[in-house]
């Protein structure tokens, strides 16, 4: 069995369009969350959002490029860029064969199905643009980054909600640990802040009008975020005889399904896949210190992700540090693992534990340390990433310090 | 069609229940509703009467909208109405 480590890191979100700025805020606890900005925004209820803004298309990509990517490939291919160049890879001859990318996502390209869906049936044309199927399918943003890149390998997408990162990246540790690729590029991407993504958010009734508020006993629901997370795993052998820096290695995943209720998460499911994590990476609940909750600020999530927590980890459960970031970026649903996996690796690699803001009233049902509202120093060498889907399907990864 | 017999109706379909068995004293969860039962009445609600109900499934007991029983959510649902259709 190979070890694989981690040794490029990408992303754009709403706290930060690369790593730095997205570190940055994460340890002043800032928050991304602000008024959602899109078309008809006045026929939602729902009105806040961790949006990207400033995000200029054409200052990264030409036209015929646009035409071709939706958002959620633009950026995956701008999270990828900053983590392959930080990398230092190049990808041909026999590299090229044995490099892949598995990305997360749950709805793909949603933005060009609802601006496509209004041209036929609201504003009754009858011609839609040549390439609405090659921009909206799920996979486009992994085969953009195939052939951004001249990775050869396995390619693929999984989507399991809001897992989805978490399975990719989990696939993407398995893969190489058995040998079946020596570097893979992975992650997730999310982009469903459009009126109809929103819309169907809405209706589910469990969105935050102010605030995500994690762990917090007034908390009132999840605010959706988009952007991408985007990694390079290597085969540690690979990247120790080229000399590159090493950002963390991944030790552990574990995936399970709950096989109960379409939406209502299990602590039993949960727990499984933390326990699991652990037992795959051959660490004992001591030497956890930190965890990169689901945490997604809805009642039932919290306090059944707690529940889990305790019951994988016992005595220890009081004192590890469980933060969410989801509180700063917000849910990027498919894309979420992958940018919440920056705080992981800030934790093992800088000493920071990113904080759970927006805290104000203790949940007695949530009484772990949740690192409230600012961010805390403290060193650590493993740590876990949380991620629950609707559907029942858990992922937690498991992460070592270099 | 009254507001109460059109809620009952709606509660009735949801808990797959004969419309005779409701009442207003019975709680939509000793009627066999859960939390998804709960949001998919009320869009059933909202589509019936024309209204926006003000709920949240990560705080249902503390919204404007009394769900505490049949009769309460008969008479939620009625000064709704008369709120929302005043305000056209």
């Amino acid at each position: 069995m190979r070890r694989v480590v981690i040794t490029g890191a990408g992303t754009i979100n709403a706290l930060g369009h690369n790593v730095p700025d997205t570190l940055e805020a994460m340890r002043e606890g800032r928050c991304g969350i602000s008024d959602l900005d899109i078309r008809d925004v006045e026929r939602l209820q729902i009105r806040i959002a961790g949006q990207v803004h400033d995000w200029d298309a054409e200052a990264q990509f030409n036209r015929q490029q646009i035409a071709l990517y939706d958002r959620f490939t633009q950026f995956t291919l701008l999270a990828a860029k900053e983590a392959i160049t930080q990398s230092g890879l190049e990808f041909g001859g026999q590299l090229a064969a044995e490099a892949g990318v598995v990305l997360g996502t749950a709805g793909g390209g949603v933005n060009t199905w609802d601006e496509n869906y209004r041209a036929v049936y609201e504003d009754g044309k009858n011609r839609v643009h040549p390439f609405v199927v090659p921009k909206l399918m799920n996979n486009a943003a992994a085969s953009h980054v195939s052939i951004e890149w001249n990775l050869k390998g396995p390619a693929f997408t999984v989507a399991t909600a809001c897992a989805s990162s978490n399975h990719a990246m989990g696939l993407a540790f398995q893969m190489i640990r058995a040998g079946g690729a020596r570097v893979m590029v992975t992650g997730g991407s999310e982009s469903m802040l459009c009126f109809g993504g929103v819309k169907a958010w809405e209706g589910l009734r469990v969105m935050s009008r102010d605030a995500c508020r994690p762990f917090s006993l007034n908390r009132n629901g999840m605010v959706q975020g988009e952007g991408a997370g985007v990694f390079v795993f290597e085969d540690y052998e690979h990247a120790r005889a080229r000399g590159a820096d090493i950002l963390a290695e991944v030790v552990g995943f574990a995936m399970t399904s709950d096989a109960a209720d379409i939406v209502m998460p299990s602590k039993q499911g949960a727990e499984r896949a933390i326990s699991g994590a652990m037992r795959d990476a051959g660490l004992a609940p001591t030497d956890v210190g930190y965890i990169n909750a689901h945490g997604t600020g809805t009642a039932a999530n919290d306090k059944t992700e707690c529940a889990a927590v305790a019951d994988a980890f016992g005595a220890h459960a009081d004192r590890l540090m469980i933060s969410s970031t989801k509180s700063m970026h917000g849910h990027l649903i498919g894309g979420t693992g992958a940018v919440e996996l920056l705080a992981c690796i800030m934790a093992l690699r800088e000493g920071v534990i990113a904080p759970t803001i927006g805290y104000e009233e203790p949940d007695p049902e949530c009484a772990l340390d949740v690192v409230p509202n600012t961010a805390r120093e403290a060193k650590v060498g493993a740590v876990l990433s949380n991620a629950f889907a609707f559907g029942g399907l858990n992922a937690v990864l498991a992460l070592k310090r270099a | 069609m009254s507001v109460k017999d059109e809620v009952y109706r709606i509660v009735a379909e949801q808990a797959v229940i004969d419309v005779a068995d409701v009442s207003d004293d019975k709680t939509l969860e000793a009627l066999g509703i859960d939390s998804l039962g709960l949001v998919e009445s009320i869009f059933a609600i909202e589509e019936a009467f024309d209204i926006t109900v003000p709920f949240n499934a990560n705080e249902p007991t503390s919204s404007d909208f009394d769900i505490s029983s049949v009769g309460a959510i008969v008479r939620a649902v009625e000064s709704l109405v008369a709120e929302q259709k005043a305000a056209r």
